[in-house]
């Protein structure tokens, strides 16, 4: 079963309040996401740290249940 | 150490750059490997391929040994630097063709 947009980004505000995420329907077939998260949380971090904690959020289905989600990561710009 | 641990550290550290990845170069079997090999090859670098979709230990195990959920992966000089999102945000931002000049990597011939 696909997962929809907005369960996804539940998921990852569940984990990251402060977060901004933004869902992109790559395909248009609701299986295909891409995924921008803004967070302050990041500050400081690397991108494989970054990527991680969207990847803790999602509980284990990155690769799994979401095996073609697009991540990108941004610290937010004041 | 498990033995896929053991093979995996050693292609890791015997080669500067290693992709692990769905299908090869020539045949990337996902649209991600696909998009992870076009990047190393736009950045002029040798690289090895490790084709995880011919052996499921090496395709279990990778996921583990660096604890990231999704192929493909990159290693440099032994580390892990990040799956195919990761590339490209640094490709984009040119840092990925600056670690390799800082790293020392060979180019491809």
């Amino acid at each position: 079963m696909p997962m929809s947009g907005e369960e996804i980004e539940g998921l990852i505000k569940a984990a990251m309040p402060d977060a901004e995420v933004e869902m992109t329907d790559l395909a248009g077939d609701g299986d295909h996401w891409a995924a921008k998260v803004t967070a302050p949380d990041f500050a400081g971090k690397s991108r494989v740290q970054q990527h991680k904690m969207v990847y803790d959020a999602l509980g284990g289905r990155m690769g799994g249940v979401l095996h073609a989600l697009q991540l990108t990561t941004a610290v937010p710009t004041s | 150490m498990s033995d896929t641990e053991a093979r995996i550290s050693e292609v890791v550290t015997k080669n500067d750059v290693v992709l692990f990845m769905k299908g090869t170069p020539l045949f990337p079997q996902c649209g991600f490997s696909s998009r992870a090999v076009a990047i190393l090859d736009h950045c002029g670098v040798a690289y090895e391929s490790v084709d995880v979709l011919q052996d499921m230990e090496i395709r279990q195990g990778i996921k583990t040994y660096s604890d990231w959920p999704t192929i493909p992966q990159l290693y440099v000089k032994g580390e892990f630097l990040g799956g195919s999102d990761i590339m490209m945000e640094m490709f984009e931002a040119g840092e990925l063709k600056q670690l390799m000049d800082d790293k020392g990597v060979a180019k491809a011939s």
